[in-house]
């Protein structure tokens, strides 16, 4: 279609000026409160409330912060254990339910994916009636088991969706060349999985290090996380420092995501020049 | 698809680690709150296991079925507020150019990769009494007496009073809109992306103007989307814990926060658990509307 004939359509909201207005408005909604607390990270005020000037003094506060530096740590540890179990897993029930057909298959499906859909408050209480009921003290440990729980679904959707794509004849052929069932998966079928591992990993891994109601509940004494000491910084004051330790999460947050789309993108570009 | 009789071994090595691991994990931990939910509560807050409903008769009693009513109001405005202004966004984003819809739907997936906690405590500034948006409307206040005191009507608006909107119902509401918009926005600019837009064409061209188009024709089109969208960001808001926890003031408090105080302060679990179970069954249902709903718009038109 010509330049010319974009002009003339009439469906073309998108140029009309009410049209740009709200969605104008709604940018600016959605990025106005984060990209003021990123700003205001930087402001050199204890109150936070006017702009005094650029500093980094919150920054180098926040890096020197031991209860932040432990805090950080532990979402590093929690994060790292249940991504590459949540992974394993994942990946397992994501391959399953693409290649298999099996009774009951339905229920079975609705039962996996629940963690996704259900309300995260639900199942934090229920994680905490859990872990009392067979006595294991809240902590590192009942925190990373539960961040699993609710990872695992999310990587087997990324990995059926990946593995959707994929042509069920090399599987064939190659077993038809003499290879075993496990020469087939690590040289066929593994390596095609291998983007969607990334993207899943990836996925497992901001939701374990951004995760607080869920945390919240199943963490105890000694086991706080980054996003829980955010809370109750917030909750005992709102100050400069909490905006310097929030923009590190944002960043870490959004690079890893766009990492994760990076890889995809790449994976799906080598595939249509192949 | 394979038969799993054909493959034994294949299928169970892949499929019983992660079914052990969410049955113990996930499937048993709910079992158990269900049971929960039947049992009494002890003088000290311990459970004693029985068999009665006391627990989700109490949930109807009037002081919390006015929290059960606040929180599907709540919701319901929540919704209502992301619609609207959810829904021209997504109309934008599928009539715009081609070049254009990738970074426009980047923008609005970008804030919801941050975390669900500084997007909520980011409010905080925004809201409070010494706010940035008290500080706008200031402003505005200002300019306005200003331009009057031109004319000689000096203080027409009088002094400027903040609003006190944080720690309060308002801000739970802009809490939820502004966390749930892209669960909205994006099943909606799926639908009228894939609609056609002949439709529209010929209904200008039959004369209608816009805005019939817009209610004639493109909202009953794009239905199946705006309900998906509508439903799944009701159901978010329904069971919400933090944005009343930080936004809201003590009259705010909805179902997620009463059941989280319920395994905290009151330590009152079996009602805890009974409120909880109320809360996934009103998910459970919600949810199955809108599979059905997608079901049968996938069917034969």
């Amino acid at each position: 279609m010509s330049r010319r004939r974009l002009n003339v359509n009439p469906l073309d909201y998108s140029r009309k000026l009410w049209m740009r207005s709200a969605m104008g408005f709604t940018f600016f909604f959605l990025y106005f409160p984060i990209i003021s607390l990123i700003i205001f990270s930087f402001n050199d005020s204890k109150r936070n409330i006017t702009w005094q000037g650029f500093t980094l003094k919150y920054y180098e506060k926040a890096f020197n912060n031991n209860q932040l530096h432990e805090a950080f740590a532990n979402s590093l540890l929690i994060a790292g254990i249940s991504t590459l179990t949540a992974t394993v897993l994942g990946a397992m029930l994501g391959l399953a339910l693409y290649r298999f057909r099996f009774p009951m298959q339905g229920p079975y499906e609705g039962i996996v994916h629940l963690p996704i859909v259900i309300p995260e408050i639900c199942l934090a209480v229920a994680m905490v009636a859990f872990f009392a009921t067979v006595e294991v003290p809240l902590g590192l440990v009942t925190i990373t088991v539960s961040h699993i729980a609710f990872s695992i679904p999310f990587v087997a959707v990324v990995i059926r969706a990946r593995m959707a794509g994929f042509n069920r004849s090399l599987e064939e052929a190659s077993a038809d060349l003499g290879a075993s069932q496990w020469q087939t998966f690590w040289n066929v079928t593994f390596p095609y999985m291998k983007p969607g591992l990334v993207a899943g990993a990836l996925l497992a891994f901001t939701l374990s290090l951004d995760d607080f109601v869920i945390t919240f509940f199943t963490s105890g004494p000694g086991s706080t996380t980054f996003p829980i000491k955010i809370y109750s910084m917030v909750r005992f004051s709102v100050t400069p420092e909490v905006n310097a330790a929030s923009t590190v999460l944002i960043v870490i947050t959004l690079a890893l995501t766009t990492l994760a789309l990076w890889v995809q993108s790449k994976s799906q570009r080598n595939e249509s020049n192949a | 698809m394979e038969n799993w009789r054909n493959n034994k071994i294949a299928f169970f090595i892949l499929s019983m680690p992660p079914t052990a691991w969410l049955m113990i994990f996930f499937t048993l931990p709910l079992a158990i709150m269900w049971v929960y939910s039947f049992a009494d509560r002890g003088p000290q807050g311990q459970i004693e296991l029985a068999i009665n409903f006391d627990n989700y008769i109490r949930a109807v009693e009037w002081i919390h079925l006015g929290i059960i009513w606040k929180s599907i109001w709540t919701a319901a405005i929540a919704t209502a507020i992301t619609f609207a202004i959810g829904f021209p966004l997504a109309m934008g984003i599928a009539f715009a150019p081609p070049q254009w819809k990738n970074a426009l739907l980047l923008m609005v997936i970008l804030p919801f990769w941050t975390n669900l906690l500084i997007r909520t405590y980011a409010w905080i500034a925004v809201l409070r009494t010494r706010g940035f948006l008290n500080f706008g409307l200031e402003w505005v206040h200002d300019k306005i007496n200003a331009f009057f005191a031109l004319f000689g009507l000096t203080d027409l608006l009088g002094q400027f009073e903040a609003l006190d909107l944080l720690y309060s119902h308002n801000a739970v509401v802009i809490g939820l809109v502004y966390v749930y918009l892209p669960f909205l926005v994006l099943p909606i600019y799926a639908t009228l992306e894939k609609l056609d837009k002949s439709y529209l064409e010929a209904s200008l061209d039959l004369g209608a103007g816009h805005w019939r188009t817009l209610f004639s024709i493109t909202f009953p089109l794009a239905l199946p989307g705006i309900l998906s969208g509508c439903l799944l960001a009701f159901i978010l808001s329904m069971g919400t814990f933090l944005t009343p926890d930080l936004l809201g003031g003590t009259d705010s408090e909805m179902i997620g926060n009463l059941i989280a105080r319920q395994f905290t302060s009151s330590r009152d679990w079996p009602f805890g658990s009974a409120l909880s179970f109320l809360l996934l069954y009103f998910t459970f249902i919600v949810l199955w509307v809108r599979a059905t709903m997608a079901d049968r718009n996938r069917g034969p038109v």
